[in-house]
């Protein structure tokens, strides 16, 4: 609290109101009765959110890799792997919560769908990112290489995750017919508690990526002095 | 300008691999050999959903291994001497039309043996041929531009797989329901809005290829 100043600090103050709103909210406020559905469909707010704040946070890590590759500003590479490391992070939470939803829902903890192996292959994609920045010592070279993978990839799996799904048909909600959570929200209740929720998930994603990208900046400051 | 260094390196290219045969005999014979391993393995395979998807996967480890060595097996001294020659969008549509060709006619003798051997069970044939043509192409320029981003890093044999069956399953995914279609002799119309997603794919590739080699060839 020493140096706690409200201008550049507001937003975390609103992720941790956001948070407890979403928990506290998301558990306790009415939802649409339906069945097979019932009270899994509160996933929404924890689920979908993830997923939400994982194309956010690749997208930033994207735009990082395009900067860099303008620029050559090592800084930028530090926030772009930064941004990878903790899109992966959502994109495991988004898969696991997903795999309660479907066992509870669809009777499987997998299905073989369009939608969930784009999901799958997005993180395989990612995984090889973190592995390829492994393999080359050189900093420059690295940030240079890997930046010209996160571009390439990303603009691949996009078309994976959002046109593909679209064209076949699909268990999951949203896709191939099926409704999303906007056909059973007659009230927008739901909208009341989702929105806020993406807002706060992916916000806190972002403080989690300053804190490792200000460890890591550090790390090599640490590294150069001596 | 762009158009005659593309002419002369693509030149140089095939005039390479007509003299040094044995890497390119290399790929077809592991073509070959891989076919008749799943013909003694399977013997003949009369369920069209089998028979696809052994056909795609031989195609996909053929043509990584062929197309591999574009980037990967140039010694440090011959690419720096290109580098110096060409620009660097010259040498990466010169390496991807050339490995266009080559992996066309490996997935078509491919295609060929694995009729011979396995049978062939596809109804519509142009439609078939037309998606091998158009993965084709798609699995050279992907596989081109990773193979030039693996060939900077250590292990790069590993890379290459690595890094290029992710961003090659948008296409793997599209080429086996066209496949399937043609297999099955549905109605080629159901088909014609996923070539369109495979040319598609194809453009966007060349594109960022075209784009974003600049950056990786200069050390």
């Amino acid at each position: 609290m020493l140096n706690f100043k409200l201008k550049n600090n507001w937003w975390k103050i609103l992720t941790v109101l956001l948070l407890i709103y979403t928990v506290i909210a998301g558990f306790l406020f009415k939802v649409p009765e339906l069945p097979i559905l019932h009270e899994t469909i509160r996933n929404l707010y924890f689920h979908v959110t993830m997923w939400f704040g994982m194309m956010i946070i690749l997208f930033v890590s994207l735009i990082y890799s395009i900067k860099y590759l303008a620029g050559f500003n090592q800084k930028y590479d530090v926030i772009a792997s930064e941004a990878a490391n903790v899109g992966i992070y959502m994109g495991l939470l988004g898969i696991a919560t997903g795999m309660v939803w479907a066992k509870f829902t669809w009777g499987a903890w997998w299905v073989n769908d369009a939608k969930l192996n784009g999901a799958a292959i997005t993180l395989l994609a990612y995984f090889a990112y973190l592995i390829l920045r492994n393999s080359m010592d050189e900093e420059q070279k690295r940030a240079r290489i890997s930046a010209v993978y996160n571009i390439f990839s990303y603009v691949m799996l996009i078309v994976f995750l959002m046109i593909l799904p679209r064209m076949t048909d699909s268990l999951h909600p949203g896709n191939g017919g099926n409704p999303g959570f906007g056909g059973y929200d007659l009230d927008s209740s739901m909208r009341m508690v989702f929105y806020p929720a993406v807002i706060g998930w992916t916000l806190l994603g972002v403080w989690i990526m300053t804190i490792k990208i200000r460890m890591k900046v550090l790390a090599e400051k640490l590294y150069f002095n001596e | 300008m762009l158009l005659t260094e593309i002419k002369e390196l693509l030149k140089k290219e095939i005039l390479l691999e007509w003299r040094q045969k044995f890497a390119i005999n290399g790929i077809f014979l592991y073509v070959i050999s891989t076919v008749f391993v799943c013909y003694l393995s399977f013997r003949i395979i009369d369920h069209p959903a089998t028979w696809n998807a052994l056909f795609w996967i031989i195609i996909l480890f053929a043509s990584t291994n062929a197309v591999s060595k574009s980037f990967i097996q140039e010694s440090t001294g011959k690419l720096l001497y290109l580098y110096t020659l060409a620009s660097p969008q010259a040498i990466i549509l010169s390496k991807i039309i050339y490995n266009m060709l080559l992996v066309m006619v490996l997935s078509m003798i491919t295609y060929v043996f694995y009729s011979l051997f396995i049978g062939n069970l596809v109804q519509n044939q142009l439609l078939f041929v037309s998606s091998i043509l158009l993965g084709s192409i798609g699995f050279s320029t992907v596989l081109t531009m990773v193979s030039a981003i693996a060939s900077k890093t250590n292990n790069n044999v590993t890379l290459m797989a690595v890094l290029s069956f992710p961003v090659l399953m948008p296409l793997i995914i599209t080429l086996l329901k066209v496949s399937k279609n043609a297999v099955d002799g549905i109605d080629p119309s159901i088909s014609y809005k996923y070539l369109a997603v495979l040319l598609f794919i194809n453009i966007i590739v060349s594109t960022l290829s075209y784009l974003l080699f600049p950056y990786l060839w200069r050390d």
